[in-house]
């Protein structure tokens, strides 16, 4: 060890690193992934599909579905990005759906009171996952998979105890609807928002409507503002809080993350938490879209929430992804589940683009993962 | 240095540490002075590891006392032991290949800005240091934003280690920082751990690499089965000594007659 070589060691570049170039820069980004996947469906619906499917009324169509999924998905993804899996968030939409409405409906609970519980009860679910998880060191997938059964079962059960032998649950809408207080928070939390506004457009004419000077789309459906502002805090958290490089470093390597400081039980706990309450909002959006609950509700929504994350750029492995590629995911799910009624082609091949899709982003994932980490 | 009038930066005092039946160490003592790089040295599963960890505040000794400055303590765990200054480096656990550079810099420890609800980490700040203290250690990383699994391990056992040095750190524990280094990777590490020792940090630095250890130690401690089999100054010990205590002595020396002298 001379003199020289410390000179040598401080002077001399590396010459077989390069300069990274924009585009370099740009693939390094997780999302790319779901970009181009959202490029590709977007041209193929331009070409093939009738035209009214990117008009606004369209386009709110299916981005109502993508929304709900979004939520779970953004969900997925930041626990994805954490290292673990939730398996149970389907069967958490129909158990947390179950909750809210018998809140609501057979104990006339004032709607905030309903709303507020269940988000509560979900957090507590999650808090039990994530501890579960945690102190038996058991793979998430197979603790939260007990749940996707355990929650369905009990939603089943629950139903048929609450309405007395049925697997659906009634009248919501109007038991959420009774006082103003409940009013007001059910504009929250159902129909559309912005109607003044959309109204005001359609009757001086700037958009489409009806012959009877009704306009075509009457505001936008609460869930794509709720998906929307989810999506933009879960982004913001993900990449620019303390908490988010948390996340990234829980999923990344839990011993390096706990060496260095940082709670990497709390975050995962947290994030349990998290995905399961974003289960019970989607819950109380579509048990009070729909009016009613049932058993089937969120049926297999973990697994398109996995593909939605997964499409977005959250490696299975945890410790990279993105909030707002899983946002992009979900997109890409609504516009070809719905997109598809807008073309000739049977909708059924949906289950098979959604499968497809999976692989596809899976194998891309890994070539960029190997980009990022120059793995050779 | 034993009689320096300072107080010892930590020191360790008939550590045992029993997990149920297994004694992992039977009584080990130890001290650090500051400016010095104390050499651990042992084979494998001598204890070092969990000798480490006991500093580190991972496992909490079974009996024994840690001084720090003079004073008693004891750890509830690692974030006890990095507020009081004692920062582990850990030979693969370091880093997390697929974050940033910045991002495992400040990892667990990240400045924020701005008012609640709106706090976060100022990246900018970040960035900056991050590669201001790479340039410092002679690494040119162009893009701060870049994967740490670019780097190469001497690169990243660097970057943990100024990471540990720029938060504080007094005491420095280095957990085999060049077992798995080529030659010239294994001196960019050993030239930085004399720089971080002319700093005036304690360094402790676990190797089983006797060559390694002479290259930059100012005292050596042999562990064997849970045991210290003493300290030695530099000078006043060669490298084949060093060698036979951390072997149990005899065996390897006639492994090394047999050998031809190679081992």
């Amino acid at each position: 060890m001379s003199q020289q070589d410390a000179a040598d060691l401080v002077s001399v570049k590396d010459e077989r690193l390069k300069e990274a170039p924009l585009a370099l820069r740009f693939m390094r980004r997780p999302e790319l992934g779901a970009v181009m996947g959202l490029v590709i469906v977007t041209v193929f619906f331009i070409v093939v599909a009738n035209t009214t499917m990117f008009e606004f009324s369209g386009i709110m169509n299916f981005m109502a579905p993508a929304a709900q999924l979004g939520i779970l998905a953004i969900g997925a993804s930041l626990l994805m990005v954490g290292g673990e899996f939730d398996l149970s968030v389907g069967s958490m939409v129909a158990f947390t759906g179950l909750i809210f409405a018998a809140c609501v409906v057979t104990i006339s609970l004032p709607l905030p009171v309903a709303i507020l519980l269940t988000v509560a009860f979900a957090a507590v679910m999650g808090l039990v996952n994530g501890q579960i998880v945690i102190h038996t060191g058991l793979p998430s997938f197979i603790v939260t998979l007990a749940f996707l059964f355990i929650l369905r079962g009990l939603s089943l059960v629950g139903l048929k105890w609450a309405t007395g032998g049925s697997t659906q649950l009634r009248g919501v809408r109007e038991a959420a609807t009774e006082s103003p207080l409940d009013a007001f928070f059910y504009e929250i939390f159902a129909g559309d928002a912005f109607e003044g506004l959309f109204a005001w457009l359609a009757a001086n004419d700037l958009t489409a409507k009806f012959p009877n000077g009704q306009p075509k789309v009457t505001g936008i459906p609460v869930e794509i503002i709720w998906f929307a502002l989810i999506a933009a805090l879960a982004a913001w958290v993900l990449t620019r809080t303390r908490y988010g490089n948390w996340i990234f470093a829980a999923g990344g390597d839990a011993n390096a993350a706990r060496n260095s400081g940082v709670p990497v039980r709390r975050v995962k706990t947290t994030l349990f938490m998290i995905t399961a309450c974003c289960a019970a909002l989607v819950a109380i959006l579509t048990v009070l879209d729909s009016g009613s609950t049932d058993a089937r509700r969120g049926f297999q929504k973990e697994f398109e929430a996995i593909i939605a994350a997964v499409i977005g750029g959250c490696l299975l492995t945890g410790g990279y992804g993105s909030a707002i590629g899983a946002a992009i995911g979900a997109v890409i799910f609504g516009m070809v589940l719905i997109g598809l009624t807008y073309t000739t082609i049977d909708q059924d091949w949906y289950l098979v683009f959604l499968g497809g899709m999976l692989l596809m982003a899976v194998f891309f994932n890994n070539i960029i993962r190997k980009r990022v980490t120059g793995e050779r | 240095m034993a009689a320096s009038s300072h107080p010892p930066l930590v020191e360790m005092r008939d550590i045992e540490k029993h997990f149920g039946s297994v004694i992992a160490l039977s009584g080990v003592s130890v001290t650090i002075n500051a400016g010095e790089v104390h050499c651990l040295l042992g084979d494998n599963g001598a204890g070092k590891s969990t000798f480490i960890k006991t500093m580190a505040g991972v496992f909490r000794p079974t009996s024994g006392q840690m001084f720090i400055d003079g004073q008693p303590v004891t750890f509830s765990g690692p974030r006890d032991a990095l507020d009081a200054g004692i920062a582990t480096v850990y030979q693969d656990l370091a880093m997390i290949p697929l974050m940033s550079v910045t991002r495992n810099f400040f990892m667990g420890r990240e400045p924020v800005k701005g008012i609640w609800p709106f706090r976060h980490v100022d990246f900018d700040f970040c960035d900056r240091v991050t590669r201001e203290e790479m340039k410092r250690i002679g690494i040119d990383v162009r893009d701060p934003g870049q994967a740490v699994g670019t780097l190469s391990g001497g690169e990243r056992q660097c970057v943990a280690i100024s990471r540990a040095v720029y938060f504080g750190a007094k005491v420095l524990i280095l957990d085999e920082p060049t077992s798995a280094l080529g030659v010239r990777q294994t001196s960019m590490v050993l030239k930085y751990i004399d720089m971080v020792r002319k700093k005036g940090l304690g360094v402790v630095f676990i190797t089983h690499n006797v060559r390694h250890a002479m290259a930059v130690g100012n005292r050596f401690t042999v562990l064997n089965r849970g045991k210290t089999l003493g300290t030695a100054e530099r000078g006043k010990i060669t490298a084949e000594e060093l060698q036979n205590l951390m072997a149990g002595g005899r065996e390897l020396a006639e492994l090394s007659d047999e050998l031809g002298g190679t081992v």
